[in-house]
């Protein structure tokens, strides 16, 4: 059960910085700004070798391992013999 | 979701490309292949509205290890239709999206609501999903006798850190109600072949953490971590690292480093030594671990800015799984397999 205290805690530390991220927003202002954002959008910084593939990919997995879920490709379709 | 939050955390939320893309991609390994092709096209209505629709094709030929040891090698085809609607408004972006699944002996159906919402500024992304699954379970010669429900509800959040570091957090609960098993697929009771039984709910939780940063000459790293539980006392840990850089101004290349380690459902054996009201060898819900190399390529073969940018692009992977609790009944040994996977595709935006 250590890995769900781990899980636990995780959760509260992030609940911590969302809630003092939200409850700042009045006095921290974002120190990104759009135009120094550039890097972050050049096709380097992605994982994804493209819709289908992506959902290839994780179809492959889906099919051959017991977890699911929190990828961010919607599934679909079983094929899971 | 994730793909939607990275994609778009660059910049302010703006509506997709509009695209075509033409996959083929191969799964062997084990005695299965199953490839096929697939394609998605995308296409923008007066800057409000991108539509988008797909086709994609699993040709499968198994002679895998249970099929071999149980049934007969067999062939089949899954055919899947997708569609999806995204809209933007400021600083929200809402996405429609269904398909349908079609085997000979397997329907699946599903629609889905996802809702993006930039904050602080576009320095962060949340997103919130929600998707509906209806299927229809089915067996050669008796035709379609049961069905399966499906609910996944997704919360995401994507942090830009600074001007070269993003990170990202996904959580998704899935829960299924009906038959959840195969018809076809047999456990080991005192060495004799019974049908598995199959609990007919189940829910899982997954929690994963991305990140990618630029190095600055023209290259990135990115890792990721997942962990997953659920009701049927299944626990999973993921871990990713990746590394991307160019050369030249045309070809972008990835490695990839993947591993995956699983225990066993509740009610996973192997050969049980005493029937119980739930029992199945599927491998799939047995211990193993996979560890997976792979790398991917792109390159530019055409570009006119502000007009279109077409790409060509191959994925290689070579994962080695190797299973804790599964015997191979035709040696005695524990089971393990390599399996290659390949995908090739052109990707032309617009």
């Amino acid at each position: 059960m250590n890995a769900c205290r781990i899980l636990q805690s995780a959760s509260a530390i992030g609940a911590l910085m969302l809630a003092s991220m939200l409850s700042g927003c009045a006095s921290v202002e974002p120190w990104v700004k759009p135009y120094e954002r550039e890097r972050l959008a050049d096709p380097i910084m992605k994982t994804s070798g493209g819709a289908l593939a992506d959902k290839h990919r994780e179809h492959v997995r889906e099919v051959r391992e017991a977890s699911r879920g929190a990828n961010g490709v919607q599934g679909g379709g079983c094929g899971c013999k | 979701m994730g793909g939607l939050l990275a994609a778009s955390s660059g910049r302010a939320l703006t509506l997709p490309e509009d695209s075509v893309e033409a996959l083929f991609h191969m799964y062997k390994g084990g005695g299965l292949t199953a490839s096929g092709p697939a394609v998605l096209v995308r296409k923008s209505l007066a800057d409000k509205v991108s539509l988008s629709g797909s086709y994609y094709v699993d040709s499968v030929s198994s002679a895998s290890v249970d099929v071999i040891t149980t049934a007969s090698p067999y062939k089949e085809k899954r055919t899947e239709y997708g569609f999806g609607a995204d809209y933007v408004y400021r600083d929200s972006q809402i996405t429609l999206s269904g398909s349908n699944s079609k085997e000979p002996d397997y329907t699946a159906n599903s629609m889905g609501l996802d809702i993006a919402q930039e904050v602080f500024g576009g320095m962060t992304t949340i997103g919130l999903g929600y998707t509906r699954g209806a299927d229809k379970v089915g067996q050669k010669g008796i035709g379609f006798f049961d069905n399966a429900k499906h609910w996944q509800y997704r919360f995401g959040i994507t942090q830009i850190l600074s001007p070269r570091w993003i990170a990202s957090a996904n959580f998704e609960a899935i829960s299924d109600s009906g038959y959840l098993g195969s018809p076809y697929r047999v456990a080991r009771v005192f060495g004799a072949a019974i049908p598995e039984r199959v609990p007919r709910t189940r829910s899982s939780r997954a929690l994963k953490f991305r990140t990618s940063h630029d190095l600055g000459s023209r290259n990135a790293v990115h890792a990721e971590y997942r962990y997953f539980w659920d009701t049927w006392a299944i626990k999973a840990h993921t871990a990713e690292l990746g590394y991307s850089r160019y050369f030249g101004d045309l070809w972008l290349a990835d490695a990839f480093l993947r591993f995956y380690s699983q225990k066993h459902a509740l009610f996973y054996s192997d050969n049980a030594a005493a029937e119980s009201l739930y029992i199945s060898r599927n491998r799939q819900l047995s211990t193993f671990n996979s560890i997976g190399l792979g790398g991917k390529v792109s390159y530019t073969w055409k570009r006119v800015p502000g007009k279109y940018e077409i790409k060509a692009n191959g994925a290689y992977e070579l994962v080695q799984y190797k299973f804790k609790d599964y015997t191979d009944i035709r040696s005695g040994g524990t089971y393990s397999l390599n399996a290659n996977v390949l995908q090739l595709s052109i990707t032309a935006t617009f």
